[in-house]
């Protein structure tokens, strides 16, 4: 899998970070495995300490197994103002698991985000790369809800 | 070469353009304090410690990074710059474990005498220190990321100038630590020990692993004979311990430093460079005319065979079976010697001072105990012993000028030099020419091998066999030859890597803060030993002729290769 | 609704299918490329962009033509224009505006900016989080490419130019040009030292026009329509129209492009419609997350680069987030705070220490431990940030503690003596901190 992801994008230095990316999106754990940056180091030719650094740098990557659904709310000045810590309260509230955890069943990992550039509709949270913003506790619940039944 | 002038508080200076302020205070007189900046390094740009005012800027200069304009008016002090420099150690030392008294750079820290030197008396920032676990995982180095103030003097050291590329920045923000491979302990992560890392660290955030308590124990142990052997290198470097100039040569006060301290015989490590010659030429001359495995490569730098053991172990068998002059005398002195005066191997405990870090790891591998125990029972680094010597309140400077104990104390020239680079080489030729040829090398000296430049070459006729021999120092030259040796296009037959930079006079146990210059003046000094020196060839050391005579018979004989020859292994990282 | 807005970077947000290139093309688009490739040469590109007075969009206001003229006239035969769309400012999506509702005016604005100096590629590095606009950017670089306005011979010219879009991964450091391109690169993103600047060593050490994606998506109008028809919205020293995002508590949130001159009581009470419900007005924080706060009293100012340095303001990224009297600023600048904390790349110590350092100092604040000794260890702090740190994300987080203490001090005292006007910082009622 590794492999086939470093050749899609052609074995460059400059591709590290779009082809780490790939690599935790491929994975139903939404995470770098140790293995991952061991094959990435050696088939790019890039020092092991190189790209942890890199895996380390970005918060889009995880070197733990995360769920299913990343809920990756803004805690940004514009979202506070509108209700954002409610909304934080409300997941976790929900999902029974604080910041940063994963649910038992693995589905949901709750993360805070910075700007999700959704101001006019705060407060807001990306989930697996869609916006959901004007959140308030009914829309969240019909949110997980909807995600829990997909 | 175009000149800038600029004013520096008040001064004009002039200067060659694209020179920066650093420098253009240095010549000015001033003396700008810094902490990541390093000679011979990238320029980093990250302490921002050397801040200065330049007029018309709304911000302050890193003055290292900054290069100098037509017209600039720098002010290195102000209250802009007083404010800034303290304010900036201050939160370094906020997040910095504090026990400075317990701490092994107590008193040659940088970020202690930054802090001295601008007057820092209280800190008004909380501690914010996350503690993490100390690396201990290593007989060589002692990582600590809460003395880590974040400089990346040792990633430069690492990724730029050995590019073994195990220490680099990261996380971010304030949880950015610097990491070894993928956030794992140096013994996990690929590390060859070399400890060039420990000689720029202007901290303690890794260090050599001290082990003087274990010698001082072995000392005070009345039934024990104490040993101990001192390395090529160490001769031209330990007067720096002691604020001599780089370049001064100790030897005689070596001996008697070493002396007092208590070791009951004072021996050479030349002594066993000599007889690695004679092992290794013979193996050079025994693969040249058997159709061995050729280009032969030296193995005495313990850094460089946990380099290849680890990143090439492909070329292998192109490595020397040739135990490094280290080990050879711990054999030696545990069988040979040790028949001599009566004991046994367990009865005698052998020190090694060492400018290397790897060879702490070296003398414990499991290969190491040909003499029924281990070879050498400690290796220190040049640092350490001049710690011993501290603590014994010897005054070095004051020392008379003795001689090595015998026999294991007698050398020649050609065992002195295996401590500059190209050293190993231009011993084995003196030897190997005269043993083929049977004439008498009308000059010794092999310059074309001496001096920093990364790879040299040379070629010498061996009646009628031209052998052509190349010498690489630090890890990143290293890699070329290795490259060319994978890819069948070196045309060499011998070749002498050596893994610190400079060879050992450069070595990752030697005094902190080793610059270029230094090493210069450390490899000018190792030929003033060797052209002092009555004898200067290996074969001609009546030690090592009589230790053939009596013990071993022959160069390569099956007691040799018992004692003096050892096996690799793949390690491959 | 106000007729304050100007429609010209935004004509066609929301009025066009942005996945189609036809209906750009149908709207007057890529004519500018056309127009310039056949009947100007790379300067005199140059030279329209400089007499429009265009200043960079992306919060340092750098003379865009300038810049363009610098790589252009920096000797190499390789040259990149890079596009930096990692708005991760917080309350500013602007670019994301633009991006999604006509991401071909940036492609013809990235165009023409390789063209004028010299560059045979682009990169538009668009940050993780904006999904849809990274995938109508990519759309409409291989739309541009099948009619053949990207790739080799432009036009039938001796011009090559391709686009390739990049995803960040999750850092607002990024948004720094150096970070950016360190990133590009395929490293962390931890800026450079200056100098030397992207114009003279970029991208891979190459001569490099690094351009925010509002400053690029004007370049298309400029040659379209020639610098005094752009000089004609604006002032004389801030030509143009200018994207403001209005956020936090005020009624109309949104993306406004506003012509530049108005005051910011108008954006504030005209386009923004004022605070929503019972509340005032108390604070506003212009330019993104290391923008200024100022109180409901200042709003005289103008939306002009020159007035608002008069009055020691940044436009930033054009980001306006308002606040109202429920808030408490400590509180605020406190979230700010942690923000940068975790923000800050780690390189330089004042940045790396100094963050958390701030934001510790500013905790003792909101729990009622400060003294007023902790007055001093600010101003020494802050100002060794803004003087001594390596890049602007340093060196301008201070700024919410900086100027919140020039408007807010009262706040500040109060707190020292236990109490919080707001109610926030406490834990039971009255306001008094436990």
């Amino acid at each position: 899998m590794v492999e086939e992801i470093i050749n899609s994008h052609g074995i460059a230095e400059d591709k590290l970070v779009p082809i780490l990316l790939d690599i935790q999106n491929s994975n139903d754990k939404h995470y770098l495995s140790e293995d991952d940056l061991k094959q990435v180091s050696r088939l790019l030719g890039i020092p092991e300490s190189r790209v942890y650094s890199v895996a380390t740098f970005y918060s889009f990557f995880s070197l733990q197994p995360r769920g299913k659904y990343i809920i990756q709310i803004c805690d940004n000045a514009p979202c506070i103002v509108n209700g954002a810590y409610n909304v934080i309260d409300d997941f976790r509230h929900i999902l029974g698991i604080d910041m940063g955890q994963t649910t038992p069943d693995g589905l949901f990992t709750l993360e805070y985000s910075s700007c999700l550039g959704c101001c006019s509709h705060a407060p807001a949270a990306r989930i697996s790369g869609e916006l959901y913003g004007d959140l308030d506790s009914e829309k969240i619940k019909s949110i997980l809800s909807d995600l829990r039944r997909r | 070469m175009n000149t800038v002038t600029l004013t520096i508080d008040g001064q004009k200076v002039t200067v060659p353009e694209n020179t920066s302020i650093l420098d253009a205070a240095k010549k000015a007189g001033i003396d700008i304090p810094t902490l990541c900046y390093f000679p011979d390094q990238n320029i980093k740009g990250n302490c921002r410690v050397c801040v200065v005012e330049v007029e018309g800027s709304r911000t302050l200069a890193a003055s290292c990074s900054t290069p100098v304009n037509e017209g600039m008016a720098v002010k290195t002090w102000s209250k802009n710059v007083m404010n800034a420099r303290r304010t900036i150690v201050q939160l370094m030392l906020a997040d910095h474990d504090e026990d400075c008294n317990e701490c092994v750079k107590n008193g040659v820290c940088e970020l202690q005498s930054l802090a001295q030197r601008l007057n820092i008396q209280h800190n008004p920032f909380k501690n914010i220190l996350k503690p993490k676990p100390i690396d201990t995982s290593t007989p060589s180095l002692i990582r600590n990321p809460n003395k880590c103030v974040k400089c990346g003097r040792c990633v430069d050291m690492c990724q730029e100038t050995q590019q073994v590329g195990i220490l680099f920045d990261a996380y971010r923000g304030a949880d950015s630590e610097i990491v070894s491979g993928l956030g794992k302990y140096l013994s996990d992560a690929g590390c060859i020990l070399c400890g060039q890392c420990s000689t720029v660290c202007p901290v303690a955030a890794i260090y050599e692993n001290d082990e003087t308590d274990k010698v001082w124990q072995a000392i005070f142990d009345t039934s024990k004979r104490v040993i101990v052997q001192t390395a090529p290198a160490i001769r031209v470097s330990i007067a720096e311990e002691f604020d001599m100039l780089p370049g001064t040569v100790a030897l005689g006060q070596l001996a008697a430093g070493l002396r007092r301290l208590g070791f009951d015989d004072v021996f050479d490590t030349d002594f066993a460079a000599d007889l690695t010659i004679m092992e290794e030429g013979h193996e050079l001359l025994d693969r040249l005319q058997h159709g061995g495995m050729l280009p032969m490569i030296t193995s005495c730098s313990p850094g460089w065979i946990n380099f290849i053991e680890q990143y090439y172990p492909d070329l292998l068998p192109h490595l020397s079976t040739c135990k490094s002059p280290q080990q050879m005398f711990g054999s030696i002195a545990k069988t040979y010697y040790a028949q001599k005066i009566g004991l046994k191997p367990e009865d005698i405990f052998v020190v090694s001072i060492m400018p290397c870090t790897a060879k702490k790891y070296e003398s414990g591998r499991p290969e190491m105990n040909d003499s029924g125990v281990r070879d050498v029972d400690v290796a220190l680094t040049t640092r350490e012993l001049a710690r011993m010597i501290r603590q014994a309140g010897i005054d070095f400077t004051a020392l008379p000028e003795e001689p090595f104990d015998e026999p294991l104390g007698i050398s020649t020239g050609a065992g002195a030099i295996f401590g500059a680079t190209g050293g190993v080489m231009e011993a084995a030729l003196r030897t190997v020419y005269e043993v083929v040829t049977g004439n008498t090398l009308p000059s010794l000296d092999f310059t074309d091998v001496r001096g920093l430049k990364g790879i040299k070459e040379a070629s010498v006729d061996l009646d009628d066999v031209k052998v052509n021999v190349a010498v690489a120092h630090g890890i990143a030259n290293a890699k070329k030859l290795l490259e060319l040796i994978r890819n069948g296009a070196a045309d060499y037959q011998f070749i002498e890597i050596m893994c610190c930079p400079g060879g050992c006079i450069g070595g990752g146990g030697q005094p902190y803060r080793t610059t270029n210059a230094i090493r210069q003046q450390r490899i000018k000094a190792i030929y003033e030993v060797d052209k002092a020196m009555p004898l200067r060839k290996s074969h001609e050391n009546p030690a090592v002729q009589a230790l053939y005579e009596e013990f071993l018979g022959r160069p390569l004989s099956e007691k040799s290769h018992h004692l003096l020859h050892t096996t690799y292994s793949n390690r491959q990282h | 609704m106000s007729d304050l807005t100007v429609k010209r970077l935004t004509q066609r947000c929301g009025d066009i299918d942005p996945r189609d290139v036809s209906e750009y093309i149908s709207t007057g688009g890529y004519k500018a490329l056309v127009k310039a490739l056949l009947t100007m040469k790379p300067q005199g590109v140059i030279d329209e962009v400089k007499a429009s007075g265009l200043l960079g969009r992306g919060g340092a206001a750098f003379p865009t033509g300038l810049k363009m003229q610098m790589v252009h006239d920096t000797p190499g035969d390789v040259k990149y224009v890079v596009c930096n769309a990692d708005e991760g400012e917080p309350g500013t999506f602007k670019d994301r505006y633009l991006m999604e509702g006509d991401p071909y005016q940036l492609v013809e604005g990235i165009i023409l900016a390789g063209y004028a100096v010299g560059a045979q590629k682009g990169y538009i590095y668009i940050r993780g989080e904006y999904d849809r606009a990274i995938e109508l950017m990519k759309n409409a670089v291989e739309q541009t490419r099948k009619i053949g306005y990207l790739g080799n011979n432009i036009l039938k010219q001796h011009f090559n130019f391709d686009i390739e879009v990049r995803s960040g991964a999750g850092a607002y450091i990024c948004g720094e040009e150096f970070a950016l391109i360190e990133s590009l690169e395929g490293k962390s993103g931890r800026p450079r030292y200056k100098p030397p600047y992207p114009p003279v060593s970029g991208l891979w050490d190459k001569p490099t026009l690094i351009n925010n994606v509002e400053t690029l998506a004007n370049i298309p109008y400029i040659v379209s329509n020639g610098s005094k028809a752009f000089r004609s919205v604006g002032t004389d020293n801030s030509a143009g129209t200018k994207l403001i995002c209005l956020s936090g508590n005020i009624a109309n949130r949104g993306v406004f492009e506003l012509p530049f001159g108005i005051t910011l009581k108008d954006i504030i009470y005209d386009i923004g419609q004022g605070v929503p419900g019972e509340r005032e007005l108390k604070m506003i924080q212009i330019g993104g997350a290391s923008g200024s706060c100022i109180p409901s009293d200042m709003l005289d100012v103008k939306l002009d680069f020159a007035d608002m340095k008069k009055n020691g303001l940044s436009m930033g990224s054009g980001a306006i987030i308002a606040f109202d009297d429920s808030r408490c600023v400590i509180d605020i600048v406190k979230s700010l705070l942690k923000f940068f904390a975790h923000e800050s790349c780690g390189k330089c110590t004042p940045c790396r220490e100094g963050n958390p350092q701030l934001y510790n100092l500013i905790d003792d604040f909101s729990k009622g431990s400060a003294t007023p000794s902790h007055y001093d260890v600010l101003q020494s702090l802050t100002q060794t940030m803004q003087q001594a740190a390596l890049c602007g994300l340093g060196q301008s987080s201070p700024m919410p503690v900086v100027s919140t203490l020039l408007y807010f001090k009262d706040e500040y005292d109060m707190h020292i003596n236990g109490r919080c006007p707001a109610g926030i910082c406490s834990s039971t009622n009255g306001g008094e901190i436990i």
